[in-house]
């Protein structure tokens, strides 16, 4: 492990912290990098990576800890300075100008001036042509960087990044949008960076991936730097191992061994191009199925298309033995489908309303008399909704957006329910709740698991899928890579399964 | 994919750059241009031979044209100023009001501080929209009510009158240089400077990434609030000439000079390729299509179109531009995935 004084290290992070509000993103960073190497950084969903770039990137101000660059301690308060420092970042949704020039995007903000302050566009346009040659990618010049492959808007950023002539050059996520020969040709690059003597950082949940490209791979976990070691010294095992590391200490209110019904919701071979690729699996009365991954997976997308959000094109979602059509919710919701999804303030609640039209409104229909609702009826339902869940507000007129993210999920689980679902399709059910509500919603779930209901899960934590499932399907990169009774369901075997091929069993 | 194999891009041939110039949209512009004009002069001679047809045929876009640039530079930045004509209102009044209060005053000192005057209340939309960070829509829209309040509470049921100016300043609005139009010849000269400026300096093509992504602008470590700062002052200095331009052209002058030209000065600068959503357009562009307008109002009476169609035809003309810009944008799009899918295919 290199020293602070070695010459080779170019750029060293020490126990650095980041704090937004309550939540603490990063609790301590570090990372060194030497120069001529790629050095890997993994962890899990919400490990601190991308907030450790992004104070890299000068994106976020740290609130502790040390950056140092050739040995000086650095503080970076903009992108612009951490790009005059020479470090480049390629996010995994690389930034382009839409409407500019590739060879205007290259060198924006940095132009070559003529004696007369004037752009000089023949010498950006040569300049262009040099780095894509060097590059060996045939990307026109004067085209305009819309409808650009994901690949190509990264070869543009890297060239960017090598006319910077950047000294440290930060990936995150390169390769997750990228087709077989786009990653060999990224690494093929990626590899002749690292020989002229740069350093290169390369983010990536693909363990095969990293274990071909990288010399040395950093494990961050919770927030917290975990270890450093050279790839040869590894086996992926082991990199798995140090990412999920931790144990399930919190308790789940699980009831284990209830009687499991007739199959439900039946999935077969569910396809989007570009998101999902023939999913099918089942789901039963009386079971909670989680569905695991990382973010990005394709999890949320499967959800949304089963409960008729989104659209697929091939593959068929039965119900209840009845075949649902495609796209359409008022089917589903009058079906007996309920869908709490992933982002409740913007798609779950109506933030402005109070809360008692809140809980009413999939009740519409059935409240309605001669197409009207009355405040009294809508109150009736509402409170006795609000009680069974202990949603916690003083005032069912109180605007839903100013409750708590405990009492918010509360109230778009009490909506559903109030429709009398057979099928709960919950996506990351306890994202951003505070621990005490998060025993409560899973209490929740384990009782209507327990009256007959179906659950589908989506998580992100592992803790919560293994905690809370008898059933565990994994999912990675649109296709469902591992299917766990609750039995087999270890923190490692789903990792493996999320992050990597051969992990199929 | 090794260097070897790599196929080396072409520089521009003259052909591609021909096709080129023919696929842009001040190209069908001045066709359209010419169309109107021929149209109009073959219904009556007069339209662009005429002793006045022709000077009028150059020196009434000119005040338009100065507006559908101001407005350009901040469309580009996916920004817009609808106060531009309650700016224009006040600096034409202030121009006569100097003349009357300090007689003595020469005309470029007149001149220059009305146009400073412009930059002020520029400046003002400026602070408000980058410090403030309200939408520009709301913010000019405030402004553009407020300029005209100021501007109501300052003459009154009054106005500048042409015994109020001095001669040689009432001669500008109409004399010429060579044949052609002094007010013109103005017009052009800030059509040339902001066509360069946007075209070919850091502060300009930086307003263009600005308009394209802002959270890109950002994370490229561009100073974004400063640009649009600076867009908005350019589009009030630019009102304040024209307020002079106004002035010296129609020499009356009320409270209600110039009410409406802010949209028309949107329009041309759409009708000339400006993309409401930012990023894309050029300042010619604009220019033209404000020339396109205000010689398309003139046909019209001549072709014998009525007063109710002559608006509804300019309202065509806009959504048609935008229309062809949506179904271009669709078709590029489509175009540019049929490529890829052969590249790919091609590699595979």
């Amino acid at each position: 492990m290199a020293e602070i004084d070695d010459p080779s290290v170019v750029l060293q992070l020490r126990d650095v912290r980041k704090v937004f509000g309550p939540v603490v993103a990063l609790a301590h960073g570090s990372l060194t990098l030497e120069t001529g190497s790629i050095h890997a950084l993994l962890g899990e969903n919400g490990a601190g990576k991308s907030t450790l770039v992004k104070i890299v990137a000068g994106v976020y101000h740290r609130d502790a800890g040390e950056v140092l660059l050739d040995g000086d301690v650095v503080d970076f308060r903009s992108t612009a300075e951490s790009k005059d420092a020479g470090i480049a970042v390629i996010y995994q949704e690389p930034t382009l100008f839409p409407d500019l020039s590739v060879t205007e995007n290259l060198f924006m903000g940095r132009q070559p001036l003529t004696s007369l302050r004037r752009v000089d566009h023949a010498r950006m346009r040569a300049e262009a042509v040099a780095l894509f040659d060097r590059l060996g990618v045939p990307i026109d010049p004067d085209r305009l960087a819309m409808g650009l492959s994901i690949a190509d808007q990264q070869v543009i950023e890297i060239a960017k990044a090598i006319s910077l002539d950047a000294k440290v050059l930060i990936m995150d996520e390169p390769t997750a949008a990228l087709s077989g020969h786009e990653v060999e040709r990224l690494f093929t690059i990626a590899r002749q960076l690292r020989d002229e003597g740069r350093a290169l950082v390369f983010i990536s949940h693909r363990l095969d991936e990293v274990f071909s490209l990288c010399d040395t791979i950093t494990v961050m976990r919770d927030g917290e730097y975990i270890s450093t070691g050279r790839t040869a010294d590894l086996t992926p095992a082991e990199v798995v191992r140090l990412m999920v590391g931790r144990e399930i200490s919190e308790l789940f209110p699980k009831t284990e061994g209830l009687p499991v019904g007739d199959v439900m919701l039946e999935v077969e071979g569910l396809t989007l191009p570009g998101s999902f690729h023939d999913v099918s699996f089942q789901v039963r009365a009386g079971e909670i199925v989680g569905l695991a991954g990382l973010v990005g997976a394709g999890r949320s997308e499967v959800a949304r298309a089963v409960f008729g959000v989104d659209r697929y094109s091939a593959g068929t979602v039965r119900f209840r033995g009845e075949t649902m059509p495609v796209g359409d919710t008022s089917a589903s919701i009058a079906a007996g489908m309920a869908f709490v999804p992933e982002d409740r303030r913007r798609q779950g609640l109506i933030v402005e309303m109070g809360l008692a039209r809140n809980l009413t409104l999939v009740l519409r229909r059935t409240l309605e008399r001669f197409g009207l609702i009355t405040t009294t009826r809508e109150y009736t339902t509402a409170t006795e909704w609000a009680k069974r869940l202990q949603v916690k507000s003083g005032d069912l007129d109180s605007k839903a957006g100013t409750m708590s993210g405990g009492n918010q999920q509360k109230s778009v689980i009490a909506k559903w329910l109030a429709t009398d679902p057979t099928l709960l399709i919950i996506d990351e059910p306890t994202r951003g709740i505070d621990v005490g509500t998060k025993s409560e919603v899973h209490r929740l779930l384990d009782e209507l698991a327990g009256r007959g209901i179906a659950v589908l899960m989506i998580s992100s934590e592992l803790p919560e899928v293994l905690g809370m499932s008898d059933r565990v399907l994994v999912m990675r990169e649109g296709e469902i890579t591992a299917r766990l009774d609750r039995a087999e369901a270890t923190q490692e075997a789903v990792m493996m399964a999320a992050t990597r091929h051969e992990a199929v069993a | 994919m090794s260097a070897a194999t790599a196929t080396r891009v072409p520089s521009r041939s003259f052909g591609t750059r021909v096709a080129d110039l023919l696929k842009r949209r001040e190209t069908s512009v001045v066709i359209a241009i010419v169309v109107v004009v021929a149209l109009a002069t073959s219904v009556n001679r007069s339209f662009a031979f005429g002793s006045d047809g022709f000077r009028n045929l150059l020196l009434t876009p000119s005040l338009l044209v100065v507006l559908s640039v101001a407005q350009a530079i901040v469309l580009i930045s996916k920004n817009v100023d609808l106060s531009v004509s309650a700016v224009l209102g006040l600096t034409a009044y202030a121009t006569g009001d100097m003349f009357t209060l300090w007689p003595s005053l020469p005309i470029p000192v007149v001149v220059v501080l009305a146009i400073a005057f412009g930059s002020v209340l520029g400046a003002i939309n400026g602070l408000l929209v980058s410090v403030a960070r309200v939408p520009a829509l709301v913010i000019t829209l405030g402004t553009l009510y407020i300029y005209r309040g100021m501007g109501i509470a300052w003459v009154g049921s009054g106005h500048i009158n042409p015994s109020d100016v001095p001669n040689s300043f009432e001669r500008l609005g109409v004399a010429s240089v060579f044949g052609i139009p002094i007010l013109t010849l103005v017009a052009l000269a800030v059509v040339i400077v902001v066509a360069y400026v946007m075209g070919s300096t850091r502060s300009g093509r930086e307003l263009y990434a600005i308009g394209s992504d802002e959270d890109a602008a950002d994370l490229y470590g561009l100073r974004v609030r400063r640009r649009v700062f600076f867009a908005f002052l350019s589009s009030g200095t630019l009102a304040g000439l024209a307020g002079v331009m106004y002035a010296a052209r129609y020499v009356m002058v009320d409270s209600q000079a110039g009410a409406g030209l802010e949209l028309q000065a949107v329009a041309g600068a759409v009708v000339g390729g400006v993309a409401i959503a930012g990023g894309s357009g050029t300042v010619l562009g604009a220019a033209l299509g404000a020339v396109l307008l205000t010689t398309i109002a003139r046909a019209l009476p001549i072709v014998g179109v009525p007063d109710f169609w002559q608006q509804a035809v300019v309202g065509v003309l806009i959504i048609a531009a935008i229309v062809l810009d949506k179904v271009l944008a669709i078709r590029n799009v489509r175009r540019l995935a049929a490529e890829r899918e052969r590249q790919l295919e091609g590699v595979a």
